[in-house]
């Protein structure tokens, strides 16, 4: 389902002295549908910056990136979009939305972007927040200015809307407690057993080891570190 | 899928200045284009051209018309590229006053619209203006009142909905929030959001404000000089920029 073969990355800071940072080098991954594939290493090793370039919003500087037949590092903006919408899936680590959208709506936004119908969305998003202990009477507020594991749990939610076959999870259980780790833990094992393949960073290493199949450690790839 | 638009070797000179050269890019159904750059860098003009306000030296706008065939808009002739101006394209300016009869009603100015594509029943003509306002968040009770009573924020409103009322498939937009107080371009951006998202328009959006291609926009061009310095998907290109001009304007901006 992902498929990453000798992917680069550089970083060049033009107004700060021109300075060029090699980030990575001759990065390979390969994952399989109902796999949980975790990266790990240090801070700044590259594990968000690899998982920013498989959903495209960082450039390659060279090699490929396969999801669901489609190399992101030459696709047309177009089809990247509907990778997007329909294919792959991305919780970042901090939830960046509109000010003035309801939770609910902005739980319920990735499942009208396919083209579900309003209600069925509402609904989806109505369960997910109630399983991620969201109260009903926030559901009409923006979450901007909920508490920061609040904003956490309606990332996930959003990121869990639609069934996506392939989905990238940036430190998903990060500010949460007990419980609600337990319940997230329990959307990635149900994302697996329906087949999805899926890329995670967790610090939390017994989240680690329970939904993950495999750890691959970014800092191999790092130019000039390479054992 | 083919492209609602084809943008091919635009270029515009204002004598030996350059206005923009050699632009190029597609736009297909339901994307949104965000042009950023900074005053002076050719975004306006290249916007004008695109919509036939300009004529330029070299190039060809193809628009997909309803039959399906690619035509060339810089070569169309005036009274066809004034019908498409009415029916599939819709241009929203800066300064409300520029897109509105201010001497002619609120809900006459979204009616004309309507009758230059061949409405003439007096009744459903008002009430498809009086709906029209009201999702434009303009109350019912100010469909008689002229433009020249309503504030910034509502004639910016009221020429969104004389834009849309024909249900155009292109919608270009100069600096729609310029000059508004922020929570009115707030509102504006919000509505801008969902109506594009509802009618499935593609819109080419020409703005200095990052924040409002941040919001609208699925694809952003940076322009610097004339020239199209970069473009990309709108979250790549300000995440990852990689001209020194977008690494400039992305440091520049202030974060609240």
């Amino acid at each position: 389902m992902i498929e990453i073969k000798d992917l680069s990355k550089t970083f060049t800071l033009h107004n700060q002295g021109s300075v060029v940072i090699p980030v990575m080098e001759a990065a390979e991954l390969s994952v399989a549908q109902g796999e949980c594939v975790a990266l790990t290493g240090a801070s700044g090793a590259g594990k968000s910056t690899l998982m920013r370039m498989i959903y495209g919003n960082y450039l390659a500087a060279g090699g490929s990136i396969v999801v669901d037949g489609v190399d992101v590092v030459t696709a047309e903006p177009r089809d990247i979009l509907a990778l997007r919408r329909e294919v792959l899936g991305y919780v970042s680590q901090f939830l960046r939305v509109v000010p003035r959208v309801p939770t609910l709506d902005v739980v319920a936004e990735p499942l009208l972007s396919v083209g579900a119908d309003t209600e069925a969305a509402r609904d989806r998003a109505r369960d997910l927040l109630a399983r991620l202990n969201i109260p009903e009477r926030l559901w009409s507020l923006s979450p901007t200015s909920f508490s920061g594991g609040e904003q956490q749990r309606v990332n996930i939610a959003r990121g869990f809307a639609h069934t996506y076959p392939a989905m990238l999870l940036d430190e998903p259980t990060a500010s949460l407690d007990a419980a609600n780790r337990e319940t997230v833990l329990g959307l990635i094992e149900e994302a697996k057993a329906r087949g999805a393949a899926i890329i995670g960073i967790f610090h939390d290493e017994a989240a680690r080891d329970r939904v993950c199949d495999r750890e691959i450690d970014v800092s191999v790839f790092t130019p000039g570190m390479a054992a | 899928m083919t492209p609602l638009l084809k943008v091919e070797n635009i270029s515009k000179f204002y004598g030996r200045r350059i206005g923009c050269k050699d632009v190029n890019f597609d736009l297909y159904p339901g994307e949104v284009m965000g042009i950023v750059g900074e005053s002076g860098s050719g975004k306006s003009t290249l916007l004008n051209c695109l919509a036939g306000f300009l004529t330029p030296e070299t190039g060809e706008v193809l628009f997909e018309m309803r039959d399906g065939a690619m035509r060339d808009t810089v070569t169309m002739s005036e009274p066809e590229r004034r019908m498409l101006s009415r029916t599939d394209w819709a241009f929203v300016h800066q300064h409300a006053r520029d897109g509105l009869r201010m001497n002619v009603s609120a809900g006459g100015n979204v009616g004309e619209r309507l009758m230059a594509v061949g409405a003439r029943h007096y009744g459903n003509i008002r009430e498809e203006a009086i709906d029209w306002l009201g999702r434009v968040e303009i109350n019912e009770t100010r469909v008689d009142d002229r433009p020249t009573q309503f504030s910034g924020g509502m004639q910016q409103r009221l020429q969104i909905a004389r834009n849309l009322v024909t249900g155009p498939r292109l919608v270009f937009m100069d600096e729609p929030t310029g000059g508004l107080d922020v929570s009115v371009q707030a509102r504006l951006l919000d509505l801008l959001r969902g109506l594009v998202r509802e009618m499935g328009l593609s819109a080419i959006i020409v703005t200095h404000d990052l924040a409002v291609v941040r919001l609208l926009a699925d694809r952003l061009m940076v322009m610097k000089d004339g020239h199209v310095v970069e473009t990309g998907l709108t979250d790549q290109v300000l995440d990852d920029p990689q001209h020194a001009y977008t690494q400039l304007l992305v440091s520049s901006v202030l974060q609240v």
